[in-house]
């Protein structure tokens, strides 16, 4: 089974193939069961192999498939690597892929681009998978690239309003700035040790180099650049909530489940890298604890329903990098995994809130949901419940394990993980007393169809039971020095914090003890306020420094400097032109007298000469 | 012939050369500018008879000779050339034909 590894990626770029070209002319079943049956088919090989693989010995498995690229001493192959780390991202990937493009094939289903979307979906996942397979750091861009591609063809979806066009563009320039650092380490690396192979690139890395000095954090460094723009990191993160833009599904699959977890997959694929540039890895949990708290506060203010999960989505992210930083590489993962599970049911059933509400995403012109959506209501519940992760959810398992980890490492970075977990717990509880509890709206489409509703349940059991999952990274990853936390303060403390978000959210937005307005009506508090419905204005900052800038220059060279040459040439031969053509007088006499002219003045200059 | 001095038949040459280049250049008539021509050829064949006898060398006539025949063959064609102008524009004045200008 597991020499077909290389069909795992095939099958849903064979999908997006036949509906690329086709699509148009088929009908809509036939490409849901394309653009659907593609994935599926993906996801059941991945299972297959992933099972075998952990039967097994759990050795590493390489499929080299053929040669991509060969110049002189540079060979790079099709090559897939297969080992625990993979295997876990190949379930997230096909898995919660498969379960959306389900979903999609409801929710898209009055859309007139159907074919175009599953088309978009499939090249998506393809991409992505090559990314997690590729044994080599050529194959991995290709599939960074490609997934950057895929984004911003589904971010831009709609793109009839301009606005969405816009949104995409920001996401693919945004994420372009990390890639050029990517390419860069790459390069660097190349030209230090001579490969591209990751598994080798380590090792020669460990071998070659000495921990801490320039090289290791040099590549390091730039290695996390790439990971910050495409995992939405401070100080790229700004992209994201813009790439809501898109339908939900794609907010799902991408801004969830997928793409934005592919910085956390490179940084745990070069740990060994890592590992040696101490000072970029405590860069990584810095930035990690930063971002947490910045999009968790951004996320405590918005309006719109699926920025609020964007902003959250960024925090989780931060609190995977944050492990990262701390050498918890297997509990980044396993956070990865959970938040994969709980992220796409919160935005599935956020998509299906919307679905109902024709496309309104306001919160607040929400309310009493509960009784009307007890689906949407429950896989809420469930979701939040593992987001803010309260304990036996699959949440908690994951980040309480980040957190202690964190506490041993540094216990200021965990004082701002457990806020995080305060925060989380405030806007996830927030989000569902505003949408499900309180005043009535009336619905307008109450049903869902079950491409819809069993993804919901199906996740909904994944979020909530996802903890209990065994993944054996240890295989892959230095095992963690663990001190034993249970029961003592450390752990209480952990395990409260989301609680208190719970309870804080339920005096002001459930009894309504206190006012949200009053705290937040007038003044700083206001201001502060406006500062975190707008991302703690990183989008303001970047317009005054590079996009302003920019038009300006470009309004100042709008009529090309360097092509003024070519212009004046033109220029000068057509006036020359005129010129010499009105000496043309068509006068015989006129012809006469210039020989005449002519040859006086060649005598004189004879003669003078 | 040797009381005539070279010096008095290259001015005659000469004169009757820029005369011949003025009718070119002022007469409008076609006919007259071909008439100015042929003055200009003969002032030319003068000067080539001149320096001939100056040296004493039978060269000057040859060359007398050619433009001789080169002025016959000329006024030949330029005649034939000024027919057909007449036939087709009704007129002979060279600033009116002026339909080739740039």
């Amino acid at each position: 089974m597991i020499e077909l590894l290389g069909w795992v990626p095939l099958f849903p770029f064979l999908g997006f193939l036949i509906l690329i070209l086709a699509g148009e002319r088929l009908s809509k079943p036939l490409i849901a069961w394309v653009g659907v049956g593609s994935v599926a088919a993906s996801a059941l090989l991945a299972a297959l192999i992933g099972a075998e693989f952990l039967n097994g010995t759990m050795q590493p498995y390489r499929l080299v498939l053929g040669v991509w690229m060969e110049v002189d001493d540079l060979s790079i192959p099709f090559g897939f690597y297969l080992d625990a780390l993979t295997v876990t991202m190949l379930f997230v990937v096909t898995g919660v892929g498969f379960l959306i493009h389900v979903y999609a094939a409801g929710f898209m289903d009055d859309d007139p681009g159907y074919a175009r979307f599953f088309a978009y979906i499939n090249l998506f996942v393809s991409a992505m998978l090559v990314l997690v397979l590729a044994d080599n750091l050529v194959l991995l861009y290709l599939g960074w690239e490609g997934v950057g591609l895929g984004s911003y063809l589904l971010i831009g979806f709609w793109y009839e309003d301009p606005n969405n066009g816009y949104a995409a563009r920001k996401a693919f320039v945004m994420t372009r700035v990390g890639d050029t650092a990517l390419l860069v380490g790459l390069f660097l690396l190349f030209t230090q040790l001579h490969t591209f192979d990751i598994q080798l690139l380590m090792l020669r890395a460990t071998s070659q180099w000495t921990s801490g000095s320039l090289l290791p954090v040099a590549a390091a460094a730039l290695l996390l650049g790439g990971a910050l723009g495409k995992s939405a990191q401070l100080p790229l993160q700004s992209w994201l909530p813009d790439a809501m833009a898109g339908p939900t599904p794609v907010s799902a699959l991408i801004h969830a489940a997928t793409m934005v977890t592919a910085g956390v997959y490179l940084i745990a694929r070069t740990h060994a890298l890592f590992i040696m540039a101490p000072s970029v890895q405590f860069a990584v949990a810095g930035i990690g604890a930063t971002t947490l708290l910045m999009a968790g506060c951004s996320a405590l203010v918005q309006t719109d329903i699926k920025r609020i999960l964007a902003y959250s989505t960024i925090s989780q992210i931060g609190y995977m990098f944050l492990a990262l930083g701390v050498g918890a590489w297997s509990s980044a993962i396993f956070h990865l995994l959970t938040h994969a599970f709980f992220k796409a049911l919160l935005f599935l059933a956020a998509g299906a809130v919307i679905f109902c509400f024709h496309h309104e995403h306001n919160i607040f012109k929400m309310g009493g949901l509960r009784k009307a959506m007890p689906l949407a209501f429950w896989s809420f519940m469930i979701g939040s419940a593992a987001l803010s992760a309260l304990p036996f959810t699959s949440g908690f398992y994951s980040k309480h394990e980040i957190l202690l980890a964190v506490f041993d490492a540094s216990p200021g970075l965990w004082a701002a993980g457990c806020l995080g977990a305060i925060i989380t717990g405030i806007y996830s509880f927030r989000l569902i007393f505003v949408v499900f509890f309180g005043r009535k709206c009336p619905v307008t489409k109450a049903r869902v169809g079950w491409q819809m509703s069993v993804p919901l349940i199906l996740l909904g059991a994944l979020a909530l039971l996802g903890g209990t999952l065994k993944i054996p990274l240890d295989s892959v990853f230095p095992v963690l020095f663990n001190h034993d936390h249970t029961f003592d303060l450390v752990s209480v403390v952990t395990a409260l914090a989301p609680f208190v978000g719970l309870l804080i959210a339920v005096l002001f937005y459930l009894t309504h003890t206190f006012s949200a307005q009053r705290l937040a009506g007038s003044g700083l508090a206001n201001q502060m306020r406006i500062f975190c419905f707008n991302g703690w204005g990183i989008d303001a900052l970047y317009g005054a420094l590079v996009v302003r800038p920019f038009k300006s220059i470009a309004k100042l060279n709008k009529n090309d400097a360097v092509d003024g040459i070519y212009v004046a040439i033109a220029l000068l031969s057509r006036v020359g032109c005129s010129r010499v053509s009105a000496s043309q007088t068509g006068r015989i006499r006129w012809y006469a007298s210039s020989v005449a002219l002519g040859a006086v003045v060649i005598i004189a200059i004879g003669w003078l000469s | 012939m040797n009381g005539i001095p070279m010096e008095h038949g290259l001015l005659l040459s000469v004169v009757l050369f820029v005369l011949g280049l003025t009718g070119v250049l002022v007469r409008r008539n076609l006919i007259m500018i071909l008439m100015s021509l042929e003055v200009m050829l003969n002032a030319t064949g003068l000067a080539f008879i001149v320096a001939g006898s100056r040296w004493g060398q039978a060269d000057g006539q040859i060359m007398f000779l050619l433009i001789l025949t080169l002025a016959a063959a000329e006024v030949g064609v330029g005649l034939g050339l000024v027919l057909q102008i007449f036939r087709r524009f009704h007129t002979l004045d060279a600033d009116s034909l002026n339909g080739m200008k740039g």
